[in-house]
């Protein structure tokens, strides 16, 4: 971000924009987080790695709203966002993909990603029943938005009016990833966003995210099992295993942490 | 052959009827409608009262179980409750049609709204049946609340009059029913280009990822209740209108259940399938009357047997959509439509 080429860093950069102190969750007796912590730069790609069932995807879903903890806080942009209902996350600038794709299969491409902007639109049920200039202008707006800011980013112009359905696995991805571009974040998670993907959509989705990182200054969590992508992208590693953070730095510090290295691969044992 | 659809701006791109072609088609159909009552017979009109109301009742039915997911087996109860509503209004309170009909709607709707209360934690099979209590529950009040109802012998209502203008025909109602119908259908299909119809097809796909794009599921399911059943009211005040008399039996299950017949036959989350699936309905049955009759001129004793055939047919038509078109006649109809655009190349 220090050339002089490069976009001015969006204002804040650098400040905490995400800060998860102690956070623990279990179902019934299963600890699915034990005491984690997490800090978010602003402006920068982070990512939590760990082996399976270590608690990557709870993590995702505390912060989303969808579960909640019972112990910890988590503080987004200053605020404690701990106890406010998923549904109201959106408007604060929380958006997130699914690790199954979990696109709306009965609407258009379209129509899936111009629900992405649902919580940042305001027409009413009468309104919209009589789609008067107020809900005409919104929607105009939107299908503006979307199709400058979006679509043409992705380089989905063609599956605009498609169904969801008819869609490959890396295309759906890539839908997914659009519709919550249309939630406007200002922190955007997503989990495992590459996986299953082959070579060349593993490419360009690596460079979507670089793109929305760098020209539009979302942070980016992200939950990842291929080690190259996360090695080149991401800015902070945080690994967790068993619900625990076991190691948290660069991505060259965590590759070289004996403890990561234990989690991933097991230790040897001599006789 | 059509080539493509292009368009210029994105509101072009956004209108409900997109290419000349249709708007055409809109603009005949609108003249034939008008034209209809003038030429048709007492009998076609009849039907076509029966249709309009049922194809009002229905659109309400497709915006809860066809969008949104919300299964309702109570869907003729909310009409009858419209219809009571209204019919009150106007023998009690004296209220012109004008004001009655949307009464009708509005306490409708506030029903809708309890009934639906139950919803945020049922779904699928377990939400069909607390609506169908609702049902076999309204169904009793309009039978018992007899100081209300009137009981079994219902309540008459005079003609709706507007100006010194009584609509005290079919004829005359067609106009009444066909003008609320179109501005009714044009309100369901713009409420599904914004925000609030999007969020009822989220909520019928996908309701936990729904959620965490900020669709409140309560109030959305809650929503879709109270517009379908608004609908449903309004189907129940220009029932009253057109039959002049409310009773208990008007609104059975039965009825409940030619509802869902109408959006699955007709296309579920389909505003032209609504339409579609209300004429089919309710006509073929007259239509397989119509050949029984004439059958039973040629010899007498077909009727014993034709009778239950016209049940058994109209049952197997119905089975015969879920089985080889689920999507319904709306389907069908845009798979004419793209065999005339690509015409004379085939598939």
């Amino acid at each position: 971000m220090e050339g002089g080429t490069e976009p001015a860093p969006a204002p804040g950069a650098g400040d905490v924009i995400l800060s998860i102190e102690r956070l623990s969750l279990a179902f019934g007796g299963v600890q699915a987080l034990a005491g984690v912590d997490l800090t978010v730069r602003r402006g920068s790609i982070a990512a939590i790695i760990g082996p399976n069932g270590a608690g990557k995807t709870s993590l995702l879903n505390c912060i989303a709203g969808f579960y909640r903890p019972q112990h910890g806080r988590i503080v987004f942009e200053g605020r404690d966002v701990t106890r406010v209902p998923a549904a109201r996350r959106p408007a604060l600038g929380l958006a997130r993909t699914f690790q199954n794709i979990a696109l709306f299969e009965g609407m258009t491409v379209l129509d899936n990603i111009k629900l992405g902007a649902h919580a940042h639109l305001e027409t009413g049920v009468f309104g919209a029943l009589a789609y008067g200039a107020g809900a005409r202008a919104e929607e105009e707006a939107l299908r503006d938005e979307v199709e400058r800011e979006i679509i043409d980013f992705l380089e989905i112009e063609h599956l605009r009016n498609r169904s969801v359905g008819s869609l490959s696995y890396g295309l759906q991805k890539r839908v997914e990833l659009a519709r919550a571009l249309a939630m406007r974040p200002r922190l955007l998670l997503l989990d495992e966003p590459i996986a299953g993907m082959n070579e060349e959509e593993t490419e360009d989705m690596a460079r979507f995210i670089l793109d929305i990182q760098e020209e539009r200054g979302v942070t980016v969590v992200l939950i990842e099992h291929d080690m190259g992508v996360v090695m080149d992208l991401c800015d902070r590693v945080t690994v967790l295993s068993f619900g625990e953070r076991i190691a948290d730095g660069t991505p060259a510090e965590v590759q070289a942490d004996p403890d990561v290295v234990t989690a991933y691969l097991g230790t040897a044992r001599v006789g | 052959m059509l080539i493509g659809n292009f368009k210029e701006t994105y509101a072009d791109d956004e209108a409900l009827f997109r290419t000349p072609a249709s708007r055409a088609g809109l603009a005949v159909l609108l003249a034939a409608a008008l034209v209809f009552p003038f030429v048709a017979s007492d009998y076609l009109l009849y039907l076509a009262d029966l249709v309009g109301i049922f194809a009002i009742a229905a659109l309400g039915l497709n915006i809860l179980t066809g969008y949104t997911g919300q299964i309702s087996l109570g869907h003729a109860a909310f009409v009858g409750v419209g219809a009571y509503a209204t019919a009150i209004a106007a023998t009690r309170l004296g209220l012109p049609f004008w004001l009655s009909v949307p009464a009708g709607g509005l306490v409708a709707c506030l029903a809708g709204a309890v009934v639906g209360l139950p919803s945020l934690r049922i779904k699928g099979l377990y939400l069909a049946i607390a609506t169908l209590a609702a049902q076999v529950i309204f169904e009793w009040v309009f039978t018992n609340w007899t100081g209300v109802t009137g009981g079994i012998r219902g309540l008459n209502v005079e003609p709706a009059g507007l100006f010194g203008f009584a609509f005290d025909s079919d004829r005359r109602v067609y106009f009444l029913v066909f003008g609320l119908l179109a501005l009714l259908a044009y309100g369901a299909a713009n409420l599904f280009r914004t925000r609030v119809g999007r969020a009822f097809i989220a909520v019928r796909d996908r309701d936990i990822s729904a959620e965490l794009m900020g669709i409140d599921l309560f109030r959305t399911k809650i929503m879709a209740f109270m517009i379908s059943s608004f609908y449903a009211g309004i189907a129940g005040g220009l029932w009253v209108y057109f039959a002049r008399v409310v009773t208990p039996e008007s609104f059975p299950l039965s009825l409940s259940i030619q509802f869902l017949a109408m959006i699955i036959v007709g296309g579920l989350g389909t505003i032209k399938g609504t339409l579609f699936g209300a004429v089919f309905v309710t006509l073929v049955p007259e239509g397989l009357r119509a050949v029984t009759q004439a059958a039973t001129r040629l010899s007498p004793d077909a009727m014993s047997w034709l009778a239950p055939m016209k049940e058994i047919v109209f049952g197997a038509m119905i089975v015969g959509f879920l089985v080889f078109e689920p999507h319904g006649l709306a389907e069908i109809w845009s798979r004419v439509r793209r065999f005339f655009w690509l015409w004379p190349f085939p598939k």
